[in-house]
């Protein structure tokens, strides 16, 4: 009796502390939604309301459209995300790949090479990145970017990914080399298709970092044209500061598309911090 | 001599020479710069010039060891209140009857995957003394005393700013540890368990010693991370990381040298010799990790 009397208090303790740590990680992100829909006054007057039918407004929305060029930041945004992910997986695949299933002198070395960058941060090298990239041309470009993210998500992804790589049965690949198949269609038709879920993995892994990044964008490609999302609300929010209809409402247009993100790919993500690939 | 297989080749060059070319090259190239200094738009080798200046020149050692000291008490702070947090959420979490355990899961990583800017914004704002969330809130709990522009005052600043990146991170070491709760053989705890040890006592005696390698890599990830911060302090306070530098960290003090603000030229040379002083902070912090403390605890790993 005592000792189920004490399970129920202590599962109630166990709620009551989990509840109020999720209050306090979305409380900001729920303040800064409500108000981006309230009239300047409501903003102040009642903060923590929301908005009803006398609050309601658009006004920081239609100011953000008509003074910011959110479409273009959000599309850059996704081209630099995009891009710099199809370049990681495919080549970290490849490489892995190739430390992974053939001896040769030199493996162990090329593997340790590549693993370095995993704790050595890419921001170090920023001045001469910027001078390579003023030197070639690319700088305000998001082919800038695109290389940068790529180069700074390859190390952790050829770790994992050889890894995986290693559990794929050698019976089926040599059965494959019987049957006359080349070692890049056993590698693009059999091995790929094998290793999807550490692909996926790799894939939110980076994800998040590269679209949020603020640094990068900042040196290297701040023009108007190439500006991202996170880049694009950083200035506009700085130009807009007492503007707290637009800032709020620039604030939740740039959560939304990490909310949509995270939502669709949250099992994802939580599958690979937890399943141990990043030990 | 055996005939070079041709295939592996072309499956390492596409990630060795982006990998070369973007980010080792860079790296090793940024160091050199740091040897060098201009002079009448000619570089010149100047050996460690740059670095006694930043060490010993009293206008830049002031602002080098300024920068460290916080860089230094915002990785404290970190580790005593982030990655605490992060544990007892995970212990929490793991318990096999909770219910709604993936729910607050999700819930709780939410603010991580938010961006810097979002984050140093949206704290900025609650904690505004004009919008005035915060003083409400104080108030209704009758702690309105307690409140002050922390943002806008030397002395809490950085400490604010430090908390609102744990409030920000919290959910990695959650789920890393939670991930190393889970994989405790369940055997383990029921030979504690006849023994007597259960509930907190289990924690302590049985899974917290084996999860140490977890929380190990955490405060390695947590190293790293923080010598390399930018991004919130650059987003809620700006390149000048204020009020009156206090909350300057190494990222934003090489940001402001090598790219300049205001009416100060950018010096890509004393940028690159405060990089080279990252690297190395970050170098021997790796290094005790990986030598010192990573080795060790093998002993403990099942």
């Amino acid at each position: 009796m005592i000792n189920a009397r004490g399970n129920r208090l202590n599962a109630a303790a166990m709620h009551g502390a989990l509840i109020v740590y999720t209050l306090i990680a979305l409380f900001p992100v729920f303040v800064i939604l409500i108000n981006s829909f309230k009239t300047r006054k409501s903003i102040f007057r009642e903060p923590l309301a929301l908005p009803d039918a006398e609050s309601f407004s658009l006004i920081g929305y239609q100011t953000v459209f008509k003074q910011g060029d959110f479409f273009l930041y959000f599309q850059n945004s996704m081209i630099v995300t995009v891009a710099s992910l199809f370049f990681i997986l495919l080549f970290g695949a490849m490489a892995a790949f190739a430390l992974a299933e053939y001896r040769f002198k030199g493996n162990t070395i090329m593997g340790l090479y590549l693993a370095l960058g995993i704790m050595i941060p890419i921001r170090i090298g920023t001045v001469a990145i910027l001078e390579m990239m003023v030197a070639t041309g690319l700088v305000n470009t998001l082919w800038a970017l695109i290389l940068v993210y790529t180069a700074q998500g390859l190390p952790l992804a050829v770790f994992i990914l050889s890894e995986f790589m290693r559990q794929v049965s050698d019976d089926l690949k040599n059965a494959a080399r019987v049957d006359g198949l080349s070692e890049y269609a056993i590698f693009f038709q059999l091995v790929l298709p094998l290793v999807r879920p550490a692909m996926a993995t790799v894939a939110v892994f980076n994800m998040i970092p590269i679209w949020n990044d603020l640094w990068f964008p900042l040196i290297l490609a701040p023009a108007e044209e190439t500006k991202t999302l996170t880049l694009g609300s950083q200035v506009f929010i700085g130009q807009f500061v007492t503007d707290w209809n637009a800032v709020l409402s620039a604030l939740s247009m740039a959560i939304l598309p990490v909310l949509v993100l995270y939502v669709i790919f949250s099992r994802q993500l939580i599958r690979g911090l937890t399943s141990g690939a990043v030990k | 001599m055996p005939p070079i297989r041709w295939h592996i080749v072309v499956f390492l060059a596409p990630a060795v020479l982006v990998y070369s070319a973007v980010m080792i090259f860079p790296l090793f190239n940024t160091l050199r710069l740091a040897l060098y200094s201009e002079v009448d738009q000619t570089r010149i080798f100047v050996g460690m010039e740059n670095f006694r200046t930043l060490f010993f020149d009293p206008i830049w050692s002031t602002q080098f060891w300024n920068a460290l000291g916080n860089n230094l008490w915002f990785f404290v702070i970190h580790m005593l209140v982030q990655n605490p947090i992060g544990v007892a959420l995970a212990a929490v979490l793991s318990h096999p009857r909770l219910r709604f355990a993936a729910l607050y899961r999700s819930a709780i990583f939410i603010p991580t995957i938010l961006s810097f800017v979002i984050v140093g914004f949206a704290w900025k704002l609650i904690l505004s003394p004009i919008w005035g969330i915060a003083p409400t809130m104080l108030d209704a709990v009758g702690l309105k005393f307690l409140f002050a522009p922390w943002l806008g005052k030397e002395e809490y600043a950085l400490t604010t700013l430090a908390l609102i990146s744990v409030w920000q991170f919290v959910g990695i070491p959650m789920m890393l540890i939670y991930a190393a709760l889970l994989s405790i053989p369940e055997e383990i705890l029921e030979a504690g368990e006849v023994d007597g040890i259960t509930g907190t006592s289990a924690f302590w005696k049985i899974k917290l010693p084996l999860i140490l390698p977890s929380i190990g890599i955490i405060s390695i990830l947590t190293f790293v991370g923080n010598f390399n911060a930018f991004d919130l302090i650059y987003a809620a306070q700006g390149a000048l990381a204020g009020p009156d530098f206090s909350t300057d960290i190494l990222g934003t003090f090489m940001y402001r040298t090598f790219f300049g603000f205001q009416l100060q030229l950018g010096d890509p040379h004393m940028g690159s010799a405060i990089a080279g002083g990252m690297f190395a902070i970050i170098l021997i912090g790796v290094c005790i990790y990986l030598f010192g403390i990573q080795t060790r605890m093998r002993r403990y790993q099942l």
